[in-house]
């Protein structure tokens, strides 16, 4: 099997996966961060939303042969101590319900307020729009991320 | 009502502490049997001496530093019990809720029953008993307390854990935990008055908020052992399909592809030998056929390799469609077979006597969960023990049932609960964890068995289709009389649900009941039953009105008044409070007082313990309903936990908004005809509206919220359509009726 050298959350890491192997699982089952979860397979449902690059990125969709020279931000490495002011906010918010969509959700949105960190209502909702929540967590959503907003002013 | 005597004793029985040997107190309970109503006192004297904490499931931990742990063991699918009922814990414990430190317990599923999630039922029932433990603890504490400094109780007052007496001295729990923990548990506790409450009513945040926001392994799939190996299972295309013969050739090439098993001897021999018990099986049956078992070392192995398999199926009973549940639902709705649940009065004198009779028919289709974490499980079988581990609503009835398939003793099964990623009732049957425990007792290694999105909603546990057909007989402009007829695809109303409104509320009542069987399985989904009934009754109420020519409110009104100060004992809902819930919508939605624009429906329902009443605000965007404001007003007693009441009541109405707006699974041959989200809608944030929520302000004791603000929106959307189109939509999803072609129709 190839090798491929990842960089996640600021570390190398070194996997011996097949080249079609999505990021979702080698995250997953290899380099053992599960905060980044599995919903769909086919990128319809953002619960394993990662940043590459910056750029919110489906990695269950993400083969790894195309990462050997990116930057992979999973959601454990948004933040040093989980205040992250999306992380913050969703925390304020008391957000999440069964909280299994949320990592997905935060990570959307962190790259979301890096383009635009300034929204309205009707901005947020469009680019959030590709996140399912099974619990239909949106109103809390959406008025996190304009805390979240008005923290990173 | 228990009687006082019944509560003491249960108290007696549920609570015992210990001096732990690192010091500081453990107070071990049985939450399940502290919980539950209809608690039958033993005939027999129980032996506290003899009891051992196998027997409790509940623990509070209070370490000689103060610190305070709840070890809480109710599974936490998202409804918010993990909090709130450690809160209930802690307001009479009188601590600080940050010092609380909230644990998941793994389950003794051995000794007691009822460990489940489900039917909003957890707070309700844990009301009581939960504050009379905490108040148990805090009263031996003061007792320890009061023996130190030699001062009668009475003397000592409490707070955030600290222990006052009238010289100003104080200790604080830690410094008396272990002489406490030496003594007898106290017969009587007092409870606090609710207006000192500093806990209960202040929202508080989920307790597991840092590892979800930061991503920790908290659910089922998260969960991983050394020398773990994952495995898919081949399901058939089709219901009405088995297996025939496969070929594993391709998968054997599959980097990764440890084996391919066939299962199912175990389950075969099982269900040969043993009755069926719905308790236990929560109503589906075991599938008993072969099934191949794909294990791998990574689970993109072992998903490839499932789809690598080549299988061939064969008709085992008739591949149904979704034209032909609807013609089966209408034989029987139109037909003369009916189980009747209730009934009032003369029902047919009072149509043959009408001066006009309504008559509507209804109808909804097949859901899935859906849940976003899809059925996964853990199994470890090794000669010593079955090591289970995962998302189960139902660990005891799991724990029973693998226990039986591989003929192994009940005690050397053990399950632990993860956090669940969504339950809405998929994961109150045990049928993944059964598959995991027969898998791993073949293989002997540690496996995590995991269905990709596809086998997670082509194979489920759907919500039914239903039919409803509602007449009411109309003379002088009063309503006589009310027949509900009801035909479900393997499933049907509880016998309560004959006693929701409007049962007492009209003289001649009949509540008719037939199922329609299907090889498609179907079974609890959030808020059963009544998520379409009270859609399709509220729906019909809106249209009773307007055939009576009177506001939907007042009838409401009127209806209610018949049924104040019954004494009939099968009621389940209160019309005063029903009636606030009404007062409370209309006053918060400015109801009748909108923008012309905008346009609004009214629902009211009574479902789970909860009275819940909804206004739906709808504007037509480009031919299109769009949902912009959902008002609703719910009383559920006290509001333990505001935050997080908020979040259940929110998602309820969103959901069910969601489900009777977009969702649909069909059936073409069998096939379900949605496998995924590109093919199958949830709501999204775009579509959703803003919920704005009131509580009634109350000091009856809780009820749940998992599941009662979800019925009512479909009527209230129904409604709402209706006054701006003048369209009565009978059939979900409504999305239907606003496709281009119907608009042009």
């Amino acid at each position: 099997m190839p090798t491929y050298n990842l960089k996640v959350n600021g570390k190398l890491h070194t996997v011996e996966v097949e080249s079609d192997t999505p990021l979702l699982w080698v995250l997953r089952d290899h380099i053992n961060l599960v905060g980044t979860k599995f919903g769909c397979g086919i990128a319809q449902c953002g619960a394993c939303t990662v940043h590459i690059d910056g750029v919110a990125t489906r990695s269950c969709v993400t083969t790894v042969s195309r990462l050997q020279n990116s930057e992979i931000v999973t959601i454990e490495g948004l933040s040093e101590n989980g205040d992250h002011p999306v992380q913050e906010a969703w925390k304020e918010i008391d957000v999440p319900q069964c909280g299994y969509c949320q990592a997905g959700q935060i990570m959307t949105a962190s790259a979301f307020l890096e383009s635009n960190p300034n929204p309205n209502k009707s901005e947020i909702r469009s680019a959030m729009q590709g996140n399912l929540c099974r619990c239909a967590s949106y109103n809390s959503i959406e008025k996190a991320i304009e805390v979240a907003a008005n923290k990173i002013k | 009502m228990k009687k006082s005597n019944q509560i003491q004793f249960s108290r007696r029985a549920f609570i015992r502490t210990s001096a732990l040997a690192s010091g500081g107190m453990l107070i071990g309970f049985n939450l399940f049997t502290a919980c539950k109503d209809d608690v039958a006192p033993p005939k027999d004297l129980i032996d506290l001496s003899q009891l051992n904490y196998n027997d409790f499931n509940a623990f509070i931990r209070i370490s000689d530093e103060g610190k305070v742990t709840i070890y809480a063991p109710n599974p936490e699918i998202g409804q918010g019990v993990k909090t709130s009922m450690p809160m209930l814990i802690a307001e009479e414990l009188e601590v600080a809720w940050e010092d609380v430190h909230v644990v998941q317990a793994s389950l003794d599923t051995k000794n007691f029953t009822r460990q489940l999630a489900g039917g909003s039922q957890s707070l309700r029932q844990g009301w009581k008993p939960l504050r009379e433990t905490g108040a148990t603890a805090k009263q031996m504490l003061v007792n320890a307390a009061a023996a130190k400094w030699g001062i009668d109780v009475s003397e000592c007052s409490v707070k955030n854990g600290v222990i006052s007496n009238p010289n100003g001295e104080t200790l604080h729990y830690g410094q008396v935990v272990n002489e406490a923990a030496l003594l007898e548990v106290p017969e009587k506790v007092t409870l606090k008055d609710p207006k000192d409450f500093n806990i209960i009513g202040q929202g508080k945040s989920n307790v597991d908020i840092d590892e979800i926001i930061t991503g920790k392994p908290l659910f089922g799939l998260d969960y991983k052992e050394e020398g773990m190996v994952y495995a898919c299972v081949l399901r058939p295309p089709a219901f009405g399909q088995t297996l025939k013969s496969f070929d594993d050739s391709a998968t054997k090439q599959v980097n990764g592809v440890i084996d391919v098993i066939t299962i199912g001897d175990k389950a075969r021999k099982y269900l040969s030998q043993t009755e069926f018990n719905p308790a236990y099986h929560w109503t589906v049956k075991l599938s008993d056929s072969d099934k191949v078992v794909v294990i791998a070392n990574s689970t993109w192995a072992a998903l490839k390799g499932k789809r690598a398999l080549k299988a061939s199926w064969e008709d085992t009973s008739q591949l149904e469609s979704s034209e032909y549940h609807s013609q089966e639902l209408t034989k029987v709705i139109e037909g003369e077979e009916f189980n009747t649940l209730r009934e009032d009065g003369n029902i047919k004198q009072a149509f043959s006597r009408a001066d006009n009779i309504l008559e509507r028919t209804y109808e909804s289709t097949f859901l899935p969960h859906n849940c976003l974490e899809p059925m996964n499980f853990f199994a470890n079988v090794t000669d010593e023990k079955v090591h289970l581990v995962g998302p189960i609503q139902t660990p005891e009835a799991a724990a029973y049932v693998v226990s039986s398939i591989l003929e192994r003793d009940l005690d050397d099964v053990h399950v632990d609960m993860t956090r669940m990623g969504g339950g809405f009732g998929r994961r109150l049957y045990g049928d993944f964890v059964y598959e995991a425990a027969e898998i791993s007792d073949a293989i002997r290694k540690p496996v995590k068995v995991i269905s990709s999105r596809e086998d997670d909603m082509t194979t489920g546990i759907y919500r039914p289709p239903t039919k409803y057909k509602f007449l009411a007989s109309i003379k002088d402009s009063r309503v006589t009389g009310y027949h509900l007829k009801e035909a479900c695809i393997n499933g049907n109303s509880w016998p309560s649900m004959s006693n929701f409104f409007p049962a007492g509320a009209i003289e001649n009542y009949k509540y008719d009941i037939a199922q329609v069987t299907s090889n498609i399985t179907a079974g609890a989904w959030r808020a059963p039953i009544t998520n379409f009934l009270a859609s399709a009754e509220q729906s019909f109420f809106d249209e009773l009105a307007e055939e009576l020519k009177i506001d939907r409110i007042q009838l409401h009104k009127d209806l209610l008044k018949n049924v104040k100060g019954t004494t009939d004992e099968r009621i389940q809902y209160s019309p005063e409070r029903l009636e606030g819930v009404i007062e409370l919508v209309v006053d918060k939605s400015n109801w009748g007082k909108t923008p012309e624009d905008i346009y609004q429906g009214f629902a009211v329902y009574y479902c789970h313990n909860t009275h819940v009443a909804e206004v739906a605000d709808i504007k037509m965007e480009n031919g299109y309903p769009v949902v912009k404001k959902v008002t609703v007003a719910v009383d559920c007693g006290v509001v333990v936990n505001p935050l997080g009441a908020q979040n259940q009541v929110v998602g309820g109405v969103i959901d069910g908004l969601g489900h009777m707006m977009y969702g649909e699974l069909t059936f073409k041959d069998g096939v379900p005809q949605s496998n995924n989200f590109n093919s199958y809608q949830l709501i999204r944030i775009n579509q959703t509206p803003h919920v704005d929520v009131h509580f009634i302000k109350s000091d009856i004791a809780p009820t749940g919220l998992g599941e009662p603000t979800l019925p009512p929106v479909g009527a209230a959307v129904a409604n709402a359509i209706y006054a701006a189109t003048g369209q009565r939509l009978y059939k979900q999803p409504f999305m239907k009726y606003f496709k281009p072609e119907a608009l042009k129709a």
